[in-house]
């Protein structure tokens, strides 16, 4: 990646010199070189497996010509080198190929389940926000010093619980208790609004927990610090120094932190999709690996990636702009 | 080692970790032992029943016991795990100390190769990987063992680094030893402790992740059975038997607690040592101290901005409350400049902090009386629009005491919209203002720009420029040149002292520095040992001072006539620590002039009548100078 970093030369043009300029070409070349990481990688992990996928893909009884037929049809007889231009050509195009199950196209397949995916992970990540800071923040300060040790070992003892209990386990108990015993919501399925709460609850409780830890060590490690000495001693309300000066600065590993778990919330919809039988990507993933279905793993792979390459890039500009510091390693 | 694992069981973490880890082991190696035929039976009468008293946790589609079939799932679940997790490990070993082995240039690439993979969820690299290997147990392991892999390497890579910077690998280097034997003999060993408490945290994630894939029915299959084949099989029939899904869930997360909570206490057993070490320091009850120094009835006729009498602060020790500072008290008139000296310790820094209000639990500050601009600062319950416009405090260092996150100028700009009823506009608009009377070029530009845009000198100046914000009548300056470059010292100082001379404030500054002080103040404080020894001009200082601790200060200032080739005088002994106060004289065994009495009884600051005050038996008596030399000869 270094050889994308704008050579350090005192004739450098003006418009590199400027900060955000230089952040943004380095954070955009840093992009650019993992989506053809990601990309590269989802063309050979069909050139990975060991044998002949289309035969794994159709089945032993399969006839021999019609494997012969699926094989040119996907191009696998070409050189590699000609499979990966064409494969790239083809993306360019958003053509991500045809599923061998379905023969329907991979792009269609997953625009249509992709919002079903994307309005979970992104629903479940605005609620453990909404959970994680305000609580975090709270118990920082109430707990600050030593202050009230069983609210701190109570929020300690639930938060380490919470955030040990995988996504899909977490839905699993929550169908039986809300859904079959109290049956207050659906079991499964997507229709409405009521058939969200469970799956985006069953996502959102560890990491909200997880968050809330990071957010309330976050702020007591900033109570501590000199700036808000100094804010105290400017005598500011105890509100303004809490919200305006110590969570902006706790905001910076949390939003890293957050930023990861919104990546794994994304890759999280796999397994709570499929607790849920939630009509999104997640079920076409697992249906499509076991189904062998390549074509359309490649295309779904590749989608996921995407999406957490550019929420990555989102929270690091996030970051940039709350906390103008982070962009000083990119000077 | 031992002492560290005998901690571990000792705290309620450690004792619930190793215990259900214990239990999650001992179910592993002798549950199919004991009840594999059990939970193999097929038993036709009992298909998919429910809970009963033959089957606890009822049936599956064969009628076979979920119960037995539940604790004979242990081990697979678990080796499974610790197989994944050792795959892991391994390979991200490998490849975390690949910049040492490969040199920079290749080591770069696999870092940054970590870099990228790290950034992507695990689960999602083991869907990658569970593609390339295919469905089933073997697959699963070598998908989660991969996909573990890079957060492995990435620690790896910060524990190696710190230990490959260090003096002796760097030695061993320029010794000509080998790469990998630098690895083996020099790295590897010392990042050994670290690693494994890490890996055993994460044993109990890839448990779960295992749990997951099994799950979705890519991991384990028929007619083997780990936690997750088995929640698959009941999420099927949850609407009427939940507890099929739910007991191996249970299980699994029992047992991924079992490897985490382990893991944890003993990290926690490592990092706590520190702790208690501190906590022993503290130890040793003080007692009360004896009557101090509370006459200073010269103060009592001028027009003092600030009144401390008898002020203490107390901090929780191990052993009974620690006392800093022990009674201290003195006077700042109007625009006057005190100066207090002392060692660090001293209590000095704790004074001007508590006198601001700054002291936070679970310290406690105390005084007889303490007013400041005529109000009671213990007594009145709101004193913030006072203290937040009539005290300006400069701390120590100007890299840290800015709110990073903010722009300069908003941070002064805060206190007119708090205290004084400014709107944003004016707010600015006086910010601006206050940076120029500080001296700072292109105020309005600079207020714009964050505190990691100015330069030490320059943030102090806006540190002043804060307090002038209101109209200060006293400003505390706690060490405020400390943190910067000698060159800048003296502006920053000549600052001060203009910025009082035009505001007519009072100054009271906190420096170990006698010379600093020297130059700036007309009245010292000499501090030892949270309490006031001297208290005179500052004319006198070099003269006419009357503790030896304030001479041996003195004399420890070299000056233009100091021999070059002379050893630095230095004072002999270490300051007092405040959990084990002396009885008598605190200074007593570190004087040339200590004597029985010294040592039993604590001297009182007693004013003389020309209003200097000293706490000393033996004040003004001669002392033979003692170099540095002869005192540890």
């Amino acid at each position: 990646m270094a050889a994308l970093t704008p050579a350090v030369v005192p004739t450098r043009a003006a418009w590199l010199r400027n900060r955000w300029v230089r952040f943004a070409v380095r954070r955009t070349g840093r992009l650019l070189v993992s989506l053809w990481v990601l990309v590269t990688a989802s063309f050979l992990m069909i050139h990975f497996v060991p044998g002949d996928p289309v035969r794994a893909a159709l089945g032993l009884t399969a006839p021999a010509d019609l494997v012969a037929a699926k094989r040119e049809a996907l191009g696998l007889n070409d050189p590699l080198l000609t499979q990966y231009v064409h494969y790239l050509g083809n993306l360019l195009h958003g053509d991500l190929g045809e599923s061998i199950q379905s023969q329907l196209p991979v792009a269609e397949t997953i625009g249509q389940r992709l919002p079903a995916t994307a309005s979970l992970a992104f629903l479940a990540f605005g609620v453990a926000i909404a959970i994680a800071v305000p609580v975090g923040v709270a118990v920082a300060v109430a707990t600050r010093r030593g202050r009230r040790r069983r609210t701190e070992l109570a929020f300690a003892g639930t938060s380490v619980v919470l955030g040990a209990i995988p996504d899909f386990l977490l839905g699993v108990a929550l169908v039986a208790v809300f859904a079959v015993n109290l049956g207050w919501f659906p079991v499964a399925g997507r229709d409405g609004a009521s058939s969200y709460v469970l799956p985006v609850l069953a996502l959102a409780i560890g990491p909200a927990a997880v968050l809330a830890r990071i957010v309330r060590v976050e702020m007591l490690t900033v109570l501590e610090t000199d700036y808000i000495r100094t804010a105290r001693a400017k005598r500011l309300p105890a509100l303004r120094i809490h919200l305006r000066h110590a969570l902006p600065n706790a905001v910076t590993a949390t939003l890293t932190l957050g930023g990861m778990l919104l990546a794994s919330m994304v890759a999280g919809t796999v397994l709570v999709e499929n607790v849920f039988a939630w009509p999104g990507l997640g079920s076409t993933i697992v249906q499509s690996i076991v189904s062998k279905d390549y074509p359309l793993v490649q295309g779904t792979v590749l989608v996921y990636g995407v999406i957490v390459l550019i929420v990555n890039n989102l929270v690091d500009v996030a970051l940039a702009v709350l906390d103008p510091r982070s962009t000083i390693g990119d000077l | 080692m031992t002492n560290r694992w005998s901690r571990v069981l000792k705290t309620p973490v450690g004792i619930a970790g190793v215990g259900l880890l214990t239990l999650v082991l001992l179910l592993a190696v002798f549950a199919p032992i004991l009840w594999g035929d059990k939970a193999n039976a097929v038993d036709t009468d009992n298909l998919l029943a429910g809970p009963s008293a033959d089957h606890w946790l009822g049936t599956d589609n064969l009628g076979r016991d979920l119960f037995y079939r539940v604790l004979v799932a242990t081990r697979l679940s678990v080796s499974l795990a610790l197989l994944a997790t050792a795959l892991g490990t391994v390979v991200g070993v490998l490849l975390g100390t690949a910049p040492l082995l490969l040199g920079r240039r290749a080591g770069r690439l696999v870092t940054a190769l970590v870099n990228l993979l790290v950034a992507f969820p695990g689960l999602l690299l083991v869907l990658f990987f569970a593609v390339v290997f295919g469905v089933g147990a073997k697959g699963a392991v070598l998908a989660i063992g991969l996909a573990g892999a890079p957060a492995f390497a990435r620690l790896c890579q910060t524990l190696v680094a710190g230990v490959a910077e260090l003096e002796y690998v760097a030695a061993a280097r320029i010794a000509g030893v080998g790469r990998f034997r630098i690895l083996l003999r020099h790295v590897l060993p010392n990042v050994a402790e670290p690693l494994v408490v890490n890996v055993t945290i994460s044993a109990g994630g890839v448990l779960l992740s295992f749990a997951g894939l099994s799950f979705l029915g890519l991991g384990v299959q028929p007619p083997s059975y780990d936690w997750g084949r088995l929640m698959q099989d009941g999420l099927a029939g949850i609407y009427t038997h939940p507890l099929a899904a739910l007991a191996p869930g249970i299980m699994v997360i029992v047992a991924g607690l079992a490897f985490n909570l382990t893991g944890e206490a003993v990290a926690g057993a490592f990092g706590m040592s520190a702790v208690t070490r501190f906590g022993q320091a503290l130890q040793v009850d003080t007692g009360e101290t004896p009557a101090s120094d509370l006459r200073h009835d010269a103060d009592a006729d001028r027009d003092l901005v600030l009144d401390v009498r008898d002020l203490r602060v107390s901090f929780p020790g191990a052993a009974g409350p620690v006392h800093p500072v022990r009674g201290v008290s003195f006077g700042v008139a109007a625009g006057e400049a005190v100066g207090v000296v002392g060692e660090s310790g001293s209590g000095k820094s704790l004074t001007a902090l508590s006198i601001a209000r700054l002291v936070e639990e679970p310290g406690l500050v105390d005084a007889r009386h303490l007013t400041f601009c005529g109000t009671d600062l213990l007594a009145e319950s709101d004193t913030d629009q006072l203290l937040g416009t009539s005290l300006a405090v400069v701390f120590q260092d100007p890299m840290t005491s800015f709110n990073p996150a903010m722009r300069i100028g908003a941070q002064l700009a805060e206190v007119g919209r708090h205290h004084q009823g400014l709107d944003r506009k004016e707010a600015s608009d006086r910010a601006v203002d206050r940076l120029r009377a500080v001296r700072v070029r292109e105020p309005e530009r600079r207020a714009r720009q964050y505190p990691f845009e100015f330069s030490g000198g320059m943030r102090q100046r806006a540190m002043i420029g804060m307090g002038l914000m209101g109209s200060p009548r006293l400003i505390i300056a706690d060490e405020p040149t400390t943190a910067l470059d000698v060159t800048v010292q003296s502006q920053v100082l000549a600052l001060l002292q203009d910025v009082r001379r035009e505001e007519g404030a009072a100054l009271l500054l906190i420096s170990h520095d006698v010379s600093v002080v020297s130059d700036v103040c007309d009245r010292v404080l000499v501090m030892y040992a949270g309490r006031i020894v001297e208290d005179l001009p500052t004319a006198d200082l070099h003269t006419r001072a009357q503790h030896p601790y304030t001479r041996a200060l003195v004399a420890a200032v070299p000056d233009m006539a100091t021999a070059l080739d002379a050893p630095l005088a230095t004072i002999p002994g270490h300051p007092v620590d405040p959990a084990q106060m002396p009885v008598g004289c605190a200074y007593a065994a570190r004087c040339p002039l200590a004597t029985a009495v010294c040592r039993e009884q604590d001297p009182a600051l007693v004013a003389d009548t020309s209003g200097r005050r000293v706490a000393c038996w033996h004040a003004g008596e001669p002392i033979e100078m003692v170099t540095a030399e002869e005192a540890t000869a």
